[in-house]
């Protein structure tokens, strides 16, 4: 475990909208730390959170009355509250951020080359020329196929694979230490998704960028983060080394999850199985532990309050009473191969 | 909801005409009354006055009074204007609505009909739109005036006379038929894509079925937003066509043909001018806040905020 | 790209048929109508009937009406207004159009500066009061009726105003052509223009201000301010330019019409001799040929302009090009 401070230590992080008069709480109580050279990834389904917690860390959050309290020091500076200005310094160059659809975030009127020259010369001082020379050797890097002619085309000229090549291209443009990826891969084909994911684990080697990657997809993060953070309904559920919590999960959620993809080895189930019922809407989260309601462990002690994390293991940490109780998850055989 | 008040009150006023000519301002305001005097300040006033200038050539009618008769003053026939203002607002707000309704009418059925028939039929009636609307919309208008406004007009059993208010009422609907039936169709066109009514069609409901109870109920909110918005433009419409002698004809007024009477008064009475079309504007504008108000509130096209 | 332009240009060519029919339709075979009558006068001795009656060919059938109407207009040129004394209608529309443009292109120049400024304003200062503000008096510019706006212009500044310093440059009622005197000329078109801005500037603005806004929460925006590019580009450069493309199409269009005769109501109130003006002479002289040439070469412009709209469009947003 490197003992030097984490690249990005995020404390108690916590996202609140106005909606129908009181502050609605998306996000609560989230922290992680990324250490430089690691991937750590941020698991939930869809509401848990995950791209909120991303957009609040960049200050992207322009909503009305939005509201973030918690710390999240990226480099010792404290990025929550830092005034728009300063982050704006830092957005691109030193914390970039790559989205999920590749073809919706590219401006649709100017070419890929345009804009990714835009963001470096947003920054450095480059004169055109010098720009474009770095764009195309940025898409060659990133095995964009032509780069100078790829560079001259348009979004939507492009396929959803090189579409997201490109993206990563114009994110990595100016050398970030931190590289933030949501969903990179959803909107792509399997095939495709693979070497993207290929690509951004290489990313480490070839220019130093750690990544805080956003999925939910378990396979994805078996394959490539160190550490993992699992989210559900805009809390924590578990955190930890990815080996870990994919070996012995300390939250019932995480092992549903895990219990829900299909097994490569052993005897072919009837049914896959599903966790019952959905998560909460953000305004109606019980008082106790959020997913209390699908759990089939829960019990009285759920329901006062949301558990805290308590440690499981060495890095590993569940937010469930479990363990405390006495009464942790059974181990489950390792299933990862992360390369990391 | 301002706006609705405001409407509301015109209409209003508009309506109680009658009560206002007869009872308040003791005036009659189709009656040419170039002769006549009223008691002012207890001092009997000639309606027509001599001009201000040196050699006082020439007669204006009197200005506002700002007294119950002739409040805003007298129009070149000696008419009290502010009666007038008040008659002529119903004719042009029962014309504008009429208008709008007609069109609405119209371009639903044409639009329901392009976008949910589709192909040759959206094709033909998509092609006479954009021919319709190829005719800048006033000159349009204008000329469907002209050639309708001097005769009476046959069509089939209906027989329409020459001054019936009836016919800048079917002129303006025409017109602004092709503006309506573009985002009715645009709206048809994506309920067509719609589950519901996929499945309605996978069960073998029969079309003009399905036009009526899936389609045209969800259209409906698309038609209310639309109806503010149109009826200001038929307003609009209306009083350049009667400021153009094409619209109401005399001796019916409406704020149009005010505007035109006031034309030649325009530097000794603006008033005469001037009060119609302010009437105009606020009424327009009321329309046009609705018009917003109900598109804020019904738009269902908002993009909501993505699922993390 | 070639056969996109291909593909508009027959669009284009079967609309102006349509549109000739339809114009055609309208003042010649609408019941209750006799054309003799209105193209000859209203109390033209009976040869003259005869003659007219011969040479427009009221006695054929319909189609042959069209098609002699068409040719008198397109390619002989010889339509002629027979309440004017004969004058040839196409050489006198030629030389009121002029005027008509000088009007539509300064008012087009002033609305759009104008709606882009306050548009893009509003937006970048969204829900402030400057941004209700503004919305406010585009709103109240586009309920405004354009003919009463002139009367009241000219009421300021021809008769109450008209020695103030405010206004004494204005010079009287009319046009005064370019060639001749520059200056004269742009004095007396300021307030034609202003007045045919206002209402255009209302709708655009609000128009501009509505899909800036919209745009705000596409993902490209969200990309770009994830650049770190400052919000001044972020609105200017990806915002403005990608809603540029709705903003074009939409002035294409109204320019088009207000070219081809729309202005009518303004140039009658001002007294400028355009194509409008020359409209509404003759609509109060009943002159059906006039009016029907006027309407027709109106309609064709738009048409026309509908066309050169779609090109532009192609030039504008590149998914365009590629799609069809």
């Amino acid at each position: 475990m490197p003992a030097d401070p984490p690249l990005l230590a995020v404390r108690d992080l916590c996202v609140s909208f106005p909606a129908r008069g009181r502050m609605v709480p998306i996000v609560e109580h989230v922290s992680l730390d990324l250490h430089a050279g690691e991937i750590v990834g941020l698991v939930g389904e869809s509401g848990s959170g995950k791209s909120v917690t991303a957009m609040a860390l960049m200050g992207l959050i322009d909503s009305p009355g939005v509201r973030v309290t918690g710390s999240a020091l990226f480099r010792g500076r404290e990025l929550v509250g830092m005034p728009q200005r300063q982050l704006r310094r830092l957005r691109g160059r030193d914390i970039a951020m790559i989205f999920q659809d590749p073809m919706t975030a590219f401006t649709p009127v100017y070419t890929i080359g345009w804009q990714i020259d835009e963001q470096i010369r947003a920054h450095e001082k480059l004169s055109r020329h010098a720009a474009r020379a770095r764009t195309v050797k940025l898409l060659a890097d990133m095995g964009v196929p032509d780069p100078a002619h790829m560079a001259q085309r348009y979004p939507h000229q492009l396929s959803g694979g090189l579409r997201q090549r490109a993206m990563i291209a114009m994110a990595l443009s100016c050398s970030p230490a931190l590289l933030i990826a949501d969903e990179p891969t959803t909107a792509l084909d399997v095939t495709v998704q693979a070497q993207i994911l290929e690509l951004l684990r290489r990313l480490r080697g070839t220019h130093g960028a750690s990544i805080l990657l956003i999925t939910h997809d378990m396979g994805v993060v078996a394959q490539t983060c160190a550490r993992t953070l699992v989210l559900y309904s805009g809390r924590m559920a578990e955190t930890g080394p990815t080996e870990a919590v994919f070996d012995r999960p300390g939250h019932p959620y995480t092992a549903a999850l895990l219990d829900a993809i299909p097994p490569l080895y052993g005897p072919r189930p009837d049914r896959l199985p599903a966790i019952d019922g959905i998560p909460p809407q953000p305004a109606d989260r019980p008082a106790g532990c959020a997913f209390a309601p699908r759990c089939g462990h829960a019990h009285e002690t759920c329901l006062p309050a949301p558990p805290p994390p308590v440690p499981i293991g060495p890095g590993q940490q569940a937010a469930c009473v479990l363990p405390a109780e006495g009464t942790p998850l059974p181990p489950r055989g390792p299933m990862t191969e992360c390369t990391a | 909801m301002v706006a609705l008040g405001v409407l509301a009150l015109m209409a209003l006023a508009s309506l109680l005409a009658p009560l206002y000519a007869h009872d308040v301002a003791h005036t009659d305001p189709f009656a040419s009354n170039v002769a006549g005097t009223i008691m002012l300040d207890g001092r009997e006033v000639d309606i027509m006055q001599p001009n201000d200038n040196p050699l006082h050539l020439g007669l204006s009618p009197i200005g506002p009074t700002w007294r119950a008769a002739y409040l805003l003053g007298a129009d070149s026939q000696g008419r009290d204007v502010a009666a007038r203002l008040l008659y002529g607002g119903r004719n042009s707000l029962l014309i504008a609505a009429g208008a709008a309704l007609l069109c609405l009418l119209l371009a639903g059925v044409a639009g329901i009909a392009a976008g949910f028939l589709g192909g040759v039929v959206d094709t033909l009636l998509s092609r006479l739109m954009d021919i319709m609307w190829a005719v800048p919309v006033y000159l349009f208008a204008i000329s469907l005036s002209i050639v309708m406004v001097s005769q009476s007009v046959r069509l089939g059993p209906f027989v329409l006379h020459a001054d019936s208010l009836l016919i800048p009422v079917f002129i303006i609907a025409l017109v602004y038929v092709p503006y309506a039936a573009r985002p009715i169709r645009g709206r048809v066109l994506a309920l067509r894509q719609a589950e519901f009514v996929t499945a309605a069609r996978g069960l073998g409901v029969p079309v003009w079925r399905i036009m009526l109870r899936d389609i045209l109920p969800n259209l409906a909110t698309t038609l209310v937003m639309l109806g503010p918005l149109v009826m200001a433009l038929a307003l609009l419409a209306e009083s350049a066509l009667s400021f153009l002698s094409l619209g109401v004809q005399a001796p019916q007024a409406s704020w149009g043909t005010i505007i035109q009477d006031g034309e030649g008064l325009i530097y000794t009475r603006p008033m005469v001018a001037i009060a119609p079309g302010l009437a105009i504007v606020i009424v327009v504008l009321a329309l046009n806040i609705l018009g917003d108000g109900l598109r804020d509130a019904l738009d269902v096209r908002d993009s909501g905020r993505r699922a993390s | 790209m070639m056969a996109a332009l291909l593909r508009r240009t027959g669009q284009t060519v079967l609309v102006l048929f349509g549109v000739s029919v339809l114009v055609f339709g309208v003042f010649f075979a609408t019941p209750g109508a006799d054309p003799t009558a209105r193209i000859a006068g209203r109390n033209a001795a009976p040869q003259v009937m005869e003659k007219v009656r011969h040479e427009y060919g009221f006695d054929r059938p319909l189609p042959v009406q069209y098609a002699i109407m068409m040719k008198k207009l397109f390619i002989t040129r010889d339509l002629a207004s027979y309440a004017n004394r004969g004058q040839a209608v196409v050489p006198e529309i030629m030389q009121a159009a002029p005027v008509t443009a000088s009007l539509v292109c300064g008012a087009a120049v002033l609305w759009v500066t104008v709606s882009i400024f306050m548009g893009t304003l509003a937006a970048a200062r969204k829900d402030t009061w400057v941004d209700r503000g503004l919305m406010m008096l585009g709103l109240v510019g586009i309920s405004i009726p354009v003919f009463w706006l002139g009367q009241v212009a000219n009421l300021l500044t021809q008769s109450r105003y008209h020695d103030t310093w405010l206004f004494s440059w204005v010079p009287g009622l009319g046009y005064v052509p370019l060639a001749q005197d520059p200056l004269g000329w742009f004095r007396a078109l300021v307030i034609p223009w202003v007045v045919l801005a206002v209402m255009f500037i209302g709708i655009y603005s609000r128009v501009l201000r509505h899909d800036l806004v919209a745009l705000a929460g596409e993902d490209f925006m969200r990309t770009a301010r994830a650049k770190g590019l400052s919000p001044m580009r972020v609105l200017l450069r990806h915002g403005l330019r990608t809603s540029m493309v709705t903003f074009v199409s939409l002035f294409g269009l109204d320019f088009a019409q207000l070219a081809g005769g729309g202005a009518l109501l303004t140039e009658v109130v001002f007294g400028l001799p355009g194509v409008g003006r020359l409209t509404y002479r003759a609509l109060t002289m009943l002159d059906l040929p006039v009016i029907m040439a006027t309407v027709m070469y109106s309609a064709i412009f738009v048409v026309l302009a509908n066309a050169v709209v779609d090109v532009v469009y192609l030039f504008l947003d590149p998914r365009v090009r590629d799609a069809r």
